[in-house]
Parts: structure tokens; C-alpha cells; sequence
């Protein structure tokens, strides 16, 4: 036994953005079965002692390095942002030429893996959706929502690089609304005391533990595997369930009202709400995640009442 | 305390339907999680806020008698095929209806609905609730790969909106129920509604004023709009329903329309002969 350990090396794999939440609990599956190395602009902490970090914005030229010094055989790349405050030239600048920096170092560097977390938002909601969207359905989301379509033009640049090299391994997962000690919208939203919802409306939501997240990032891991995968968690209830689950006392408003307050808000900096993202609490944006479950092999392992309990838990500070 | 009300209304609801019926209904099959949902957001329990206006229209209003309920199998895939008449879709929530007092165990018999529905505040919720599913043609082929029961009107708009001189004349039927029987394996049981016709009969239909309101037809008939919104009532005629028996179609669901349309006339000869029936039996509109 030690001696074939001693014969094959651990497989090494780059986590970027390891500083999230998301990051850190990737990162804190992979690291007893691979060699993990982590880059993030952030300060990390809170990270196991076997990790080596470096702190660096991806688009930097000291990224290179970490892909020429060692064999890298994946990459997990997480870095990707989703701050609506932040100014969208940098947001898009950030995640559009960060993405495709990953992807030139992986393709000069023979690295045969490349994970890329996407999402389930990218289809957008919509009253005309299909209840189930494939992973051939149209990548909707921006027809209303700006912010969101850095996200989509990302996941195209990966479909993109998926078809001109062959040779490497693309996995693009779009998970659907990732809840629990994670500080993302939906989360966020699930933790207010007096979530406001849009009277009338009350859209079937799908919702999915962090950790079957990273179940499925490791699941894609496996050499063969290549593609879009939807990933989605137990199955869908309506929001009012949700809600009324978390014990939570959701304050109805007629749309109009909702949108000139929200917009107010966020005119005013009070909220990080933008508008558009009122479309996810009136209409379904669900995935049929059929796919994964065949060929990934992944299964949800959290239900939705494991799920509501990790809401409640507010993250680690970082 | 707004709780308190809404306990009462739902309570109020529930024991204004027949106590052995309400069993039946909240305890139906429809392959629900285990939160009582099924992925399109139908669940039974929620049948309460419509089966009592339902089952009201159904035994008092329009005194509906329903002949060959049990030619619907009572479990596995199946489309209803039904003709669409009377200018206010009434015809489908009486099946609906029917499929769901008279038939034991019961069954929802669940439409497709307009794409912009799901953008109407509260309709969206309450027709989700009560079984119905936003038309595509990916939802329709998953309520039948989950063995549902899905009432189709081949004839749409068409048919329901014509004028009173051609009644029970049968419209040009789509194609789409027959691809996706033939896709899907499912067997079709035809249906023929006989006395709708008669509930609002139109005399005219003013095509321009129809296009200026954005609407599918705007019917003149006797009441309508002469006496206003009373008018638009329809008139309570008897209503008579027949389901025939089940018929299976083979084949390639992708083939030529010529080849498609001729199995999609056997279904539109059964309703045709079922509607035979049902004039021949029935002794006058209203009774």
C-alpha cells in the first residue's frame, strides 16, 4: 500500500477563488485525496495546513507561475464574481479576462482538466420556460438581468474552449440556487426575517446543499468526464413552503410596489437588491438535472430540511 | 389573526364539498413529493379553493351527466381528446371535473395553458395549484413519461370560439396531441361534450373589435353584450359527456403530416360519433 502510494503521486489541482465559502469547502473535501493549491486575491484563512495559497488576482502574471511549476492535473476554477455593487466594467473585466486567462494557461500548460461553476441563472426565469431546462435550452437570463450576462458570456467562452481543444477535459456545472453558509443572494434572501415576496406569485424553487455542490465538483473530477451538466438538489417546492418551513414571515406586496421600493433602496444603497433579480421570486428557473445523475453518477445527499437548517447558520468571517 | 381567517375560508371550503369525494380528491396519486407537490406545483390540497365552484357548476348549474367515465384507465398515461365549444372554457373544467367526483380512484385531468399565463398575479398560483401546466411541448411529453392524464383541445381556439350556425361541426383538428401519443406511446380516449354549444350561442363575431381588445373573438349572442355584464353569463343547458373507448395509435411520431392527419381523423370520426350519440339521446337543451 505505501509503496504504490509512493509511486503515484497525489493528483494536484488549483482551486481558484478558494477564499469563498464555496472555496473553502471544495477546498476542504479535495485536499485528503489531492494535492490542492489555491489562488484568490483575498486573504485566506481558516484553510487546512496541507494548502498552499496564493494570494494574487488571477489576471496577474504570478498565476503563471503556479501552472509552470508543477504538473497540474485540474483545475477548479470557482472565481468568479458575483458582487452587483461592484462597477460592471470591473465586474466583467474580472471574470471575463480571468476566465479566459485560466483557460490559456490550461491549454499552454497540458492541464486535462479544466471545472467551471457556472449556473442554473444563466437560463433565466421566465413565464415561458419549460418547467425542466435542459442543458441545450437558451442561455436567457440576460433579456432582463445585465449583471447576469457576464455569467453567460463566461459559460459560452467555456463552451467555446470546450470544442477548440478536445484534448482537455471542460466540465461546466450550473448549479442551481446554492444555499446554506454561503453569503450568495438566495441564501441572503432566505435569512430575512420579513422576506418581501410578490403578491399573487409563488414559483416553484429548487434549492441545493453547498456540499452536494462540492460532491458534484468532485464528481466531475473523474477522468471521462466532460460537458454541461445541470445540477440541481431535491425536489422543487414553492417558495410560500420554504418560507413558511424557516419560520420566516414573508411580507407580500403588489409587483409595482416591490419594484419602485427595491429600486429606491437600491438607488439609496440600502439594498444590494437588484431589481431584476425580483423574477426569481415571481417565475421557475428549474433545471432537469437528469443528465448529471447519469453520467456524473451524482446524487443529492442533503433533503430540503437539511438544507433550510445550514440558512440559518450565518458563514464563517473571512 | 389573518391566519385565523384564512383557517376559516379553507375549513368553510372543505365541508362545502361532499365529505367521502374531498377523501378521494386530497387523496389521489398524482405523484407528488413528499411535500404533497408534484414537480409542476399541483398538489390536491389545493383543489379545495376551485372543487366547490367546480362541483356546484357541475351538479346544480349545468347538471352534468358524464357516460363511460371508466374508459379512462385508472393509472398510466393517457390523453384526453375533446371537443371545444360555448366561447367561455367551461367544457374543460367540466371534465376536469368529472374525471375527478365521478371516477374512483380519481384522476386530474390536467391542460396545457397560454405562455403568458404564468405572468397573471394569482392565476398563476391558483392554476399551477389545481394541475395546470404551462403549454410546452418538454411539459407535456414529462406529464406523460410521470403517467399523467392531460386533456387536450385539439381544436383551440378554432373551436370553441365559433358562431352558433356551424355547432357541433368539428373544426380542423392540430397534429401535435397525435406526435406526441405516438412519441409517448399513450393511449388517446376521445371525448365528446354535448350541450356547451348551447350555453353561449354567438351570432356573430366581431373580428376587428376582437383584434382592437387583444382578445381571440368578440361573440355577439342573444344576452351579449345587450345585457351587459349579465350577459355574459352562460345559459345553464344541460351539459352531456362521453368518453369513448381508449385507442392506440403506432408509428413514426416524426412522419408526414398526411400520414399523421389520417390517425389524428379516427380520433376526430370516435368524437364525431360520440357527439351522434349524444344529440340523438338528449331530449332538449336545457334538460
Amino acid at each position: 500500500m505505501t509503496r504504490r502510494s509512493r509511486r503515484h503521486r497525489k493528483q494536484r489541482v488549483v482551486i481558484t477563488g478558494i477564499g469563498g465559502n464555496l472555496g473553502r469547502a471544495v477546498a476542504r473535501r479535495l485536499h485528503r485525496h489531492y494535492e490542492v493549491v489555491g489562488i484568490d486575491r483575498r486573504t485566506v484563512r481558516h484553510m487546512p495546513k496541507d494548502i498552499d495559497i496564493e494570494q494574487v488576482d488571477i489576471r496577474r502574471r504570478r498565476v503563471e507561475d503556479v501552472f509552470r511549476r508543477q504538473d497540474l492535473d485540474a483545475v477548479v476554477h470557482l472565481n468568479i464574481m458575483h458582487d452587483p455593487r461592484t462597477r460592471q466594467d470591473e465586474h466583467h473585466q474580472f471574470n471575463i479576462v480571468g476566465t479566459q486567462k485560466i483557460f490559456e494557461l490550461s491549454a499552454e500548460n497540458r492541464v486535462p482538466k479544466v471545472i467551471v461553476l457556472s449556473s442554473a441563472d444563466v437560463y433565466g426565469p421566465d413565464p415561458r420556460n419549460d418547467q425542466f431546462l435542459t442543458e441545450e435550452s437558451a442561455l436567457m437570463g440576460g433579456q432582463n438581468f445585465e449583471a447576469i450576462r457576464d455569467l453567460i458570456a463566461l459559460d459560452m467562452f467555456c463552451n467555446t474552449f470546450f470544442w477548440r481543444h478536445p484534448e482537455i477535459e471542460t466540465v461546466i456545472l450550473r448549479p442551481v440556487h446554492i444555499v446554506g453558509s454561503v453569503n450568495n443572494a438566495p441564501s441572503k434572501y432566505l435569512r430575512l426575517e420579513h422576506p418581501p415576496t410578490i403578491l399573487g406569485f409563488d414559483p416553484m424553487v429548487q434549492l441545493i446543499h453547498v456540499e452536494d455542490v462540492v460532491t458534484a465538483i468532485e464528481q466531475a473530477l473523474t477522468p471521462g468526464i466532460r460537458g454541461v451538466f445541470n445540477i440541481a438538489g431535491p425536489s422543487p417546492v414553492p417558495l410560500s413552503l420554504i418560507l413558511k418551513r424557516l419560520g420566516r414571515k414573508p411580507r407580500p406586496l403588489p409587483e409595482p410596489a416591490l419594484k419602485m421600493m427595491l429600486k429606491t433602496a437600491w438607488t439609496l444603497k440600502l439594498s444590494d437588491w437588484p431589481v431584476p433579480e425580483l423574477d426569481h421570486i415571481k417565475y421557475i428557473c428549474m433545471v432537469d438535472d437528469e443528465l448529471a445523475r447519469e453520467k456524473l453518477g451524482f446524487e443529492h445527499e442533503h433533503d430540503l430540511e437539511a438544507i433550510l437548517r445550514e440558512v440559518n447558520k450565518e458563514p464563517q468571517p473571512w | 389573526m389573518l391566519e385565523l381567517v384564512r383557517d376559516r375560508l379553507d375549513n368553510t371550503l372543505v365541508s362545502s364539498i361532499e365529505p367521502e369525494v374531498w377523501e378521494r380528491i386530497r387523496s389521489m396519486e398524482a405523484g407528488q413529493n413528499e411535500h404533497g407537490y408534484d414537480p409542476f406545483g399541483f398538489n390536491p390540497e389545493s383543489l379545495k379553493y376551485i372543487v366547490p365552484l367546480a362541483v356546484g357548476l357541475y351538479r346544480h348549474y349545468f347538471r352534468v351527466e358524464a357516460y363511460g367515465i371508466d374508459q379512462i384507465p385508472d393509472r398510466g398515461r393517457v390523453l384526453l381528446i375533446s371537443n371545444h365549444t360555448g366561447q367561455i372554457p367551461l367544457d374543460g373544467m367540466m371534465i376536469a371535473t368529472a374525471t375527478l367526483v365521478e371516477k374512483r380512484p380519481p384522476r386530474m385531468a390536467r391542460s396545457m395553458m397560454e405562455r403568458w399565463v404564468p405572468s397573471i398575479p394569482f392565476i398563476s398560483t391558483i392554476f399551477a395549484r389545481c394541475g395546470q401546466v404551462v403549454g410546452t411541448r418538454d411539459n407535456a411529453r414529462m406529464l406523460l413519461h410521470r403517467e399523467g392524464c392531460i386533456l387536450v383541445f385539439p381544436e383551440g381556439a378554432r373551436g370553441i370560439n365559433k358562431t352558433y350556425d356551424r355547432a357541433y361541426e368539428l373544426e380542423r383538428f392540430g397534429r401535435g396531441f397525435m406526435r406526441l401519443a405516438l412519441e409517448t406511446k399513450t393511449p388517446i380516449v376521445p371525448v365528446g361534450v354535448v350541450g356547451a354549444e348551447e350555453q353561449m350561442p354567438a351570432l356573430y363575431d366581431v373580428k376587428p373589435l376582437a383584434k382592437l381588445l387583444g382578445m381571440p373573438a368578440f361573440p355577439i349572442t342573444p344576452t351579449w353584450p345587450f345585457l351587459g355584464p349579465l350577459g355574459a353569463l352562460p345559459l345553464p343547458v344541460k351539459y352531456r359527456i362521453y368518453f369513448g373507448a381508449p385507442m392506440e395509435f403506432e408509428g413514426d411520431p416524426d412522419d408526414e403530416d398526411r400520414v399523421v392527419g389520417a390517425k389524428v381523423e379516427q380520433v376526430r370520426d370516435a368524437i364525431r360519433q360520440l357527439l351522434a350519440r349524444g344529440l340523438e339521446e338528449r331530449e332538449g337543451v336545457f334538460f
